[in-house]
């Protein structure tokens, strides 16, 4: 029945005899795969436990405690070594922060706990973006229609031409550029892109809509301004003064040492977010889809478009720890509510159901993947470019 | 939302610091950070350690319990929410406190039956260990003494409804006012008695305190004949009874029948497991739209245990309609509450799915 379909359809110029293997399998077996798919997550569902719930409370704990290492260390941040020390946990905290426990908690994949304090409608995290608008951009919009052209507004964030299918503007000739910046800023960058311009433009949010998220979005970065770039100085500044050998000018460059470091961490964990995020569907293995490639999708389908629309990047339990385990996009977008520290577990299995359906199964180590998304992002900054090739099913490697 | 327990009486200097030390710890409370070193500093929300675990009979146990912030105080014969964790899960159950409210080392207590197919009480039976730490939440409930107290009390109790009346008795015990009470309390077994050495003790030493045991396995029910007996001026008597539905409807008929039914104060020691006494319609189909799962109910079943039983993990708290930890926004769709039987439903309103039950199909945001 697919076969006929495409057939039918006009063909893609840009596409370039790259065909989906979505249009290769049956509805039969898109039901059955489905099913495989719901008992994996049934299982570990039904399986989730006091294991569990250690693990996210001693994660939770393990960042207070790095961010209280590192603020007590940044005290006394105009000497080096402390400021190398201080610098490096808390850019340590704030990444943990950001992927493992706010990304994974605002998900809802700890709301089974039925713990007021580590819930996704309750928490918000250390960054400019707040909770409610991330959730709905995020959650939401983005989960439910990864990669579908045209929906997706994840793809490229709406500035840039990550894909092909996207018309080239001369704008995208800066692309490069200001990629650089996003790299840098990037919590601002998800900040303003929750607000959803198109939405904006088209007047499907209303004025008074716009300005209570804009408001929201104020109140939450002045909170993080005050908090790195005030707050911590300033005490530093104090205690330098207070300290025995205090001068005026021992106080200014204390403010300004915490100051420096406060901001390297914060752009250190940015572009940390921002190298994980990017690998997980904007390397060359990815999958992008037409709306109507996936009219009338069924859960299975929308298994299959997870999956091709996701890539992994390969590494070790520290690795996927500080990815907040996004190193298995895959597995994270077949299960966006499923705890993370579970996504390890079930990637045999996945990989299983991959091989017996002949489905692709994208992984690669973060150089390769990321260095893929920079060519890209450099090469689609000029008119034309093509769908680069795609993996074929996953086959185990030999043992 | 999950439930959260209740906000501790801090003062306002110390709240204020909190506040200003806000700024350094945003998004995170300063509590978050205080939590690191001791969870029951919380000024968010009211936090307990289990300081003991005594055992009263083979299914009852007494759990002393240590608020983190001073008591506030309860009205003899309320309960207490008490919020758990019991396999990385948390769970939420009322108990009634059978303490005193003044209690010198500041402790609450709950004495909670063994349930052998229930979550919580197995665990805070066998395994749970002193040093646990436990949510509290709000103190409710309107089975209370009135004030000032009347001259005669007549207390009726069965099984574990004991519990709300023992905090009453210790109470007056401790005012001095045990002048002229009498207590029937009924058990299946002699053994079976909850506080038997305590109640024993209080007969023993307060003349106006009259105990009458009934060990229903070999004496039969508490029937109405048998109370006039034990007891001529029941009826002149400001009377609390506490035990299961069947003996709360003979007693409640009899008081009605006999007496005047404005002075028996009643109370059942198990929440229902029939949710309401509301009119039941026809039930109908349920859409989770956020968990992707369809649902029925025959009209019995609130939307929340349908739900669970096709395998949606919905949140909830109380199941009895107090909470709100529950709510999901109506999509589409009438809905009836299961305590009145009114139907209602406006598409975005806000329901508790623990005490609506669907009235034809409806889809809601969960």
């Amino acid at each position: 029945m697919s076969a006929t379909l495409t057939d039918d359809r006009p063909a893609d110029p840009i596409a370039d005899g790259i065909e989906s293997p979505l249009a290769r399998l049956t509805p039969e077996q898109l039901e059955e795969l489905g099913r495989e798919f719901d008992a994996i997550h049934q299982e570990v569902y039904a399986d989730l436990g006091e294991r569990d719930s250690r693990y996210i409370r001693s994660t939770i704990k393990l960042h207070r405690e790095l961010v209280l290492a590192a603020r007590a260390l940044l005290l006394g941040s105009s000497r080096k070594p402390l400021w190398l020390a201080g610098t490096a946990s808390l850019s340590l905290a704030k990444i943990l922060e950001n992927m493992e426990i706010g990304h994974n908690v605002m998900h809802g994949q700890w709301d089974w706990m039925n713990d007021p304090d580590i819930n996704s409608q309750s928490w918000d995290w250390d960054t400019a973006s707040p909770a409610d608008a991330w959730r709905h951009s995020h959650n939401y919009e983005h989960h439910t229609f990864t990669n579908i052209r045209g929906k997706d507004r994840d793809l490229g964030y709406e500035i840039m031409r990550i894909d092909p299918h996207q018309k080239w503007h001369p704008v995208y000739l800066l692309q490069p550029l200001y990629n650089l910046l996003l790299m840098g800023f990037f919590e601002w960058g998800v900040a303003v892109h929750d607000l959803d311009h198109g939405a904006i433009h088209s007047g499907e949010k209303t004025k008074v809509q716009v300005l209570e998220e804009l408001k929201a979005i104020g109140v939450k970065a002045r909170r993080q301004i005050v908090k790195d770039y005030i707050a911590f100085p300033a005490l530093a500044a104090f205690a330098a003064l207070a300290g025995k050998r205090g001068s005026l000018g021992s106080s200014r460059r204390a403010f300004r040492s915490t100051l420096t470091a406060n901001f390297t961490a914060n752009i250190v964990r940015n572009v940390w977010a921002y190298s994980i995020i990017f690998c997980g569907h904007f390397p060359d293995q990815t999958y992008t889809f037409s709306e109507e490639e996936v009219a009338d999708e069924t859960r299975g389908g929308f298994y299959v478009r997870q999956l091709l629309g996701s890539s992994n990047i390969d590494g070790g339990p520290l690795f996927h720890l500080l990815a907040g385990n996004l190193s298995f996009q895959v597995e994270h977008h077949l299960y966006p509510d499923m705890p993370s520290s579970r996504y390890a577990e079930i990637a045999p299995r996945v990989r299983d159901v991959c091989r017996r359906y002949g489905l692709p199964y994208n992984t690669g180590p973060l150089h390769k993947q990321l260095g893929t998304v920079h060519r890209t992002i450099l090469r689609l900054a000029f008119p034309g470019g093509k769908v680069r090739p795609k993996p074929g099913p996953y086959r185990p490697e030999p043992v | 939302m999950a439930e959260r327990g209740a906000v501790p009486q801090v003062s306002d200097g110390r709240r204020r610091v909190l506040g200003l030390i806000r700024s350094f710890t945003s998004p995170l409370l300063p509590d978050d950070y205080l939590e690191l070193i001791n969870p029951l500093w919380s000024t968010r929300e009211l936090r307990g350690r289990i300081e003991r675990i005594e055992r009263e009979t083979s299914d009852a146990v007494s759990v002393l319990i240590k608020p983190g912030w001073e008591w506030a105080g309860h009205r003899p014969g309320q309960y207490l929410r008490l919020g758990i964790e019991v396999d990385g899960i948390h769970h939420w159950r009322a108990y009634s406190l059978t303490s005193d409210p003044r209690r010198s080392d500041g402790c609450i207590a709950i004495t909670p039956k063994l349930v052998e197919s229930g979550k919580v009480s197995p665990f805070l039976f066998s395994r749970v260990r002193p040093g646990a730490i436990v949510r509290l939440g709000g103190v409710e409930g309107t089975f209370v003494l009135p004030d000032p107290l009347p001259a005669r009390l007549l207390f009726i109790s069965a099984g574990s409804g004991i519990t709300p009346i023992m905090s009453m008795l210790r109470d007056l015990a401790a005012r001095g006012e045990l002048r002229d009470v009498v207590h029937i309390h009924c058990s299946r077994t002699a053994e079976g008695v909850i506080f038997a050495h305590e109640l024993a003790a209080l007969h023993a030493k307060h003349p106006g305190y009259r105990l009458e045991l009934r060990i229903t396995g070999e004496q039969g029910r508490l029937a109405p004949a048998v109370l006039e007996q034990q007891c001529s001026d029941w009826a002149e008597r400001e009377t609390f009874l506490c035990g299961p539905t069947g003996l709360l409807e003979s007693l409640g008929a009899h008081w009605r029948t006999k007496a005047d039914p404005s002075r028996l104060h009643v109370e059942h020691f198990q929440p229902d497991v029939r949710v309401g006494d509301g009119e039941r319609g026809a039930g109908g189909t349920i859409r989770f739209r956020k968990s992707a799962v369809e649902a029925s109910s025959d009209g019995e079943q609130p939307i929340l245990h349908a739900g669970e039983s096709a395998g949606a993990s919905l949140p909830f708290g109380c199941r009895m309609g107090i909470c709100h930890s529950c709510v999901g926004r109506l999509r589409s769709g009438q809905v009836r509450d299961l305590r009145t039987g009114r139907v209602h439903g406006q598409p975005g309103e806000l329901l508790r799915t623990c005490i609506n039950a669907p009235e034809g199909a409806v889809e809601i945001d969960l």
